[in-house]
């Protein structure tokens, strides 16, 4: 192969790769600096993330294409998910900091983040099935260790088993499937899916929903959703907050690429998806409802938002809206998960309901960071959390699934039930303790995020504009 | 100038917010009720201006508009008509009356005026929005103030009634949602442009499409108004509001369902609601004569009050059924019909406002809501008695006062269209009398108990305050007619009336 297409591949990926050398360059600090230390890698993993955003913004400008033959894209649906992800990991970097404080040994965490964001941003640009294998175990293997990094904590280590459990599940029938596609349309790469021939139809259908199980596996969608609760509850905050979002960015993106790349109507694969779409927001609603433990309900509630996430997915190919609902329910819902959690992890990792009366009296930002996110994911105008239910609502209606649009507007409703039964007390209850911060830094980041979801909910106009413009590459 | 209107409370209402709570402005209540009180007159007297400007031609007057999400057809237009314009009027009187009016602050000032100053912006917001978006936005956000106002100042079970209100409130607005999405998809270019949708008609061939979409706005609008048997999240709620809450959720908020029939419903689906218009008129009577024996039923003034305001809604309902009804040769009754239901609103917006001001003085003043532990305050409390007299007399459509003006009209226009629902609906009016003399009967006649003995009467700016919505309501009901000539502008056009 010529040097020149070498390099030139190279420079397509170049966001990627410097992803890859910023790991590289944390774990070697890590490995040199005294334990005292161990937190200058948070800073190379920060100033690695910026150099990728910076490196990701041509990919934002220039026409989309495909590169390495055919089985990565540098379009602009790739470049805004790295875009999310990485602003995403940024903001996990500096919750992480003084998380892990006095964790002697937290310097090898950063590479792990990196790599597991890496992950995330490959599998948002994989336009070929061996690619995505390669990204969802790199996201995986990477998530399963981030989940345990409490070492001492058997609640870490449970999240961390049963996530990874779940996972080799989900990725073992992901594999499967991609093995019969792979024999069933001759290649692996997306382009080859629609020349399916007209025999296939069964094993086709099979092998689609063996890939779907394995992607379902990342966004937390039913029925592989039941490591989302667990993580959010055990693993270390941050990292909650992190496996919750970022993941979900690649694998929504490459779920659409690979649902478009399907042959038109014949696998039944939409309704497939809008069935799902409705299971995965009532369960995670109705699971919701009683719940005591914030941490946990913010992952019961992490599976509703997917399940209306996935009303985009289902809407893909008949409606014009639907790679705009997708992309801009992901701007709304990572900020917004990230603030939750910011605010937990901000006031030292407190989950009990009970800990929460009177935190606007003591805490007013964080107070307000957790009511504007938790107003975001109901869908309050005019944050951004509403402008992604009216385009899911839209594109569902418009995609005929009427019903679905409303089963979710039924859940939307029950949902005010359980995030208003957290921010009553925090408002209206008097305060019985003093509550603790983790400080300055790890506050501004959530209130930061929370401010988002308010100028990405006024000015939607760029976003959806842009989103319009990015219809996937196939 | 309608956008300062909106945002001169909005942005102010942040700046109070940020204020700094231990010190300076922030740890002042009496500075903050003299600035709030300021900036809430603001919208008053811009939208004073804006009547004076107002020429009376059909159409929508003084649109602002800039472009908002126009991928989505979503911009930000504002205007007005003779039916927005005196309701947001209204809307900027009864804040200001309300943000003024003494209420407990529970030591939290600062954020109890950045609230209500912020409901104001939206609710103004609301009734001058010309893009359905807009609308949307303004509806939602008004709810959620509106929670925190009930949850952090109530008093009694106030959190749960919260609950309750915001549950409700909010199962209303998703319906809503989805028929806005409904006439939005089906607009050719797909746009949220309130005049353009009206001029198009997208759903005038009718069908199953435009039924659910009618559903949809119907579930929204009645549940809000509230429509029995919608109602039931409103007696909790005014219950345990404070008062100034409470009077603006039935003088305001109540209206933004009645104000969504006429400016949505009816605009967008007019021969959808005129075939059911019948059907609409039955469920009005309903409201009108269950809410009055409801209300008479009750021994606690407040939910007196509450009950009533079912009855008041169902008089708008009745006259919006008549004005849109399919009946030829009929326009004039129905203008009337028209113009009596936004008069209704916006009287109701004044009495009932100012009754659930006195029922909050009163709670200050003896603890209490029970009519039965009151009575003889005649002789202790005279402002009381008197303001409450007229404002209660006003509320039972005594003529020379603002419900009679409304209330006539609707009966006339109902007469000519549905004369036995007519009948059957005056038999709400007895009622509502009945009631209204028994509580005044209750409540200041007959021996002063010893416990109020030193019942103190309203202070001068209370008294002033109420004065006010009083005043207003005795000029509406003895010189109507730039009232009615306002609305007539609207009225008329909008029934076809040759």
């Amino acid at each position: 192969m010529p040097v020149a297409t070498m390099a030139g591949w190279a420079a397509d990926v170049i966001a990627e790769l410097s992803v890859v050398a910023g790991g590289v360059v944390v774990l070697l600090y890590a490995l040199a600096a005294r334990r005292g230390r161990q937190a200058g890698a948070a800073w190379i993993a920060l100033a690695t993330t910026a150099v990728a955003l910076a490196l990701t913004v041509p990919a934002l400008i220039e026409p989309g294409r495909l590169t390495f033959a055919g089985t990565y894209a540098r379009d602009h649906a790739a470049a805004i998910a790295r875009v999310i992800v990485l602003l995403a990991t940024a903001v996990t970097i500096v919750l992480s900091v003084p998380w892990f404080r006095r964790d002697p040994r937290h310097g090898e965490y950063y590479t792990l983040l990196l790599y597991s964001a890496l992950g995330a941003m490959l599998l948002a640009g994989a336009t070929s099935l061996s690619e995505l294998v390669v990204a969802m175990l790199l996201s995986s293997a990477t998530g399963f260790v981030l989940a345990a990094y409490h070492r001492r904590s058997s609640a870490s280590a449970e999240a961390a088993i049963k996530y990874y459990l779940v996972g080799a599940l989900a990725n073992g029938a992901m594999l499967m499937g991609v093995a019969l596609l792979y024999g069933l349309a001759g290649g692996t790469t997306l382009d080859r899916l629609p020349g399916l021939p007209p025999t296939a139809g069964p094993v086709a259908a099979v092998a689609v929903a063996l890939v779907m199980a394995g992607l379902m596996f990342k966004v937390g969608g039913v029925p592989v959703h039941v490591w989302v609760p667990d993580v959010a509850q055990g693993a270390p905050v941050p990292v909650a907050g992190f496996l919750l979002a970022v993941p979900k960015v690649g694998a929504f993106v490459f779920l659409a690429r690979f649902v478009l790349a399907l042959p038109a109507q014949e696998l039944g694969w939409a309704a497939m998806v809008a069935v799902g779409a409705a299971a995965t927001m009532t369960l995670g609603n109705l699971a919701c409802l009683w719940q005591d433990d914030v941490r946990r309900l913010l992952g019961w509630s992490a599976v509703s938002q997917t399940g209306y996430g996935l009303m985009a997915v289902a809407a893909l190919g008949r409606s014009d809206l639907a790679m705009v609902a997708l992309l801009y329910f992901l701007v709304a819902y990572v900020p917004g998960n990230l603030a939750a959690f910011g605010v937990v992890t901000t006031l030292r990792g407190r989950t009990a309901l009970a800990d929460y009366p009177g935190l606007a009296d003591q805490h007013r930002a964080e107070a307000a960071a957790l009511a504007l996110s938790f107003l975001s994911f109901i869908g309050v105008p005019p944050l951004s959390g509403f402008v992604a239910k009216l385009l899911l609502f839209a594109v569902a209606i418009q995609a005929g699934f009427a019903w679905l649009a409303v089963f979710a507007a039924v859940n939307t409703v029950i949902s005010i039930f359980y995030y208003v039964r957290v921010l009553a007390p925090v408002y209206f209850a008097a305060a019985t303790a003093r509550m603790r911060t983790l400080g300055a830094a790890a506050a501004s980041v959530t209130v930061a995020s929370a401010a988002a979801l308010v100028i990405t909910g006024v000015l939607a106009q760029p976003l959806v504009a842009a989103f319009a413009a990015a219809a996937p590459g196939r | 100038m309608l956008t300062a209107a909106i945002f001169v409370p909005i942005l102010a209402a942040l700046a109070i917010a940020l204020l700094p709570r231990h010190r300076g402005l922030g740890a002042s209540p009496r500075g903050l009720t003299v600035v709030a009180t300021a900036v809430a007159a603001v919208p008053l007297v811009l939208l004073a201006v804006a009547w004076l400007r107002f020429d009376g031609a059909p159409g929508f007057q003084q649109v602002e508009a800039v472009p908002w999400i126009p991928t989505l057809g979503i911009a930000y237009r504002v205007g007005l008509d003779g039916l927005s314009l005196p309701l947001a009027a209204m809307t900027g009187l009864v804040f200001t009356v309300a943000v003024a009016y003494p209420v407990d602050l529970r030591g939290r000032p600062v954020a109890y005026f950045a609230l209500m100053l912020f409901l104001e912006g939206v609710s103004v917001g609301l009734f001058l929005a010309l893009d359905l978006f807009l609308f949307f936005v303004f509806w939602d956000v008004s709810l959620v103030a509106m929670y925190f106002l009930i949850g952090a100042w109530g008093h009694g079970d106030a959190q749960r009634s919260a609950l309750k209100f915001f549950l409700y409130t909010f199962a209303g607005s998703l319906p809503l949602l989805l028929a806005i999405l409904g006439v939005y998809l089906a607009a050719e270019p797909h746009t949220f442009d309130m005049a353009e949708i009206i001029r198009q008609q997208p759903l005038a061939g009718g069908g199953i499409y435009a039924a659910l979409v009618f559903a949809g706005f119907f579930i929204g609008f009645a549940i809000k108004t509230p429509i029995a048997p919608f109602h039931t999240w409103l007696p909790p709620a005014h219950v345990d509001a404070p008062g100034p809450a409470s009077a603006i959720l039935a003088g305001v908020l109540l209206k933004m369902g009645t104000y969504g029939f006429v400016r949505i419903l009816m605009s967008v689906l007019p021969d959808l609601w005129a075939q059911l218009a019948p059907a609409l008129a039955v469920l009005a009577v309903i409201s009108i004569v269950y809410g009055a024996l409801v209300a008479l039923a009750q021994t606690n003034l407040k939910r007196l009050i509450a009950y009533t305001s079912v009855n008041h809604m169902g008089y708008v309902i009745l006259g919006l059924a008549v004005a849109g009804a399919a009946a030829p040769g009929q326009e004039a009754a129905r203008a009337l019909a028209l113009t009596g239901a936004t008069v209704e609103m916006v009287a109701h917006g004044l009495i009932t406002g100012g009754l659930f001001l006195v029922s909050g003085s009163v709670l200050a003043r003896g603890g209490t809501y029970d009519l039965e532990t009151y009575g003889g305050l005649l002789g202790r409390a005279r402002s009381l008695t008197w303001l409450t007299a007229l404002l209660a007399f006003a509320s039972l459509g005594l003529p020379g006062l603002a419900g009679f003006v409304a209330e006539v009209q609707i009966f006339v226009g109902a007469l000519a269209v549905y004369p036995a629902l007519a009948i059957v609906a005056l038999l709400g009016i007895v009622v509502t009398a009945g009631l209204f003399l028994r509580m005044l009967g209750r409540v200041f006649l007959g021996a002063l108990p010893d416990r109020w003995r030193e019942f103190p009467d309203l202070g001068r700016r209370e008294a002033g305050l109420l004065g006010v919505l009083a005043g207003l309501v005795l000029l509406i009901g003895v010189v109507p007619g730039w009232l009615l000539g306002t609305i007539d502008a609207f009225a008329g056009p909008f029934v076809g009336r040759p």
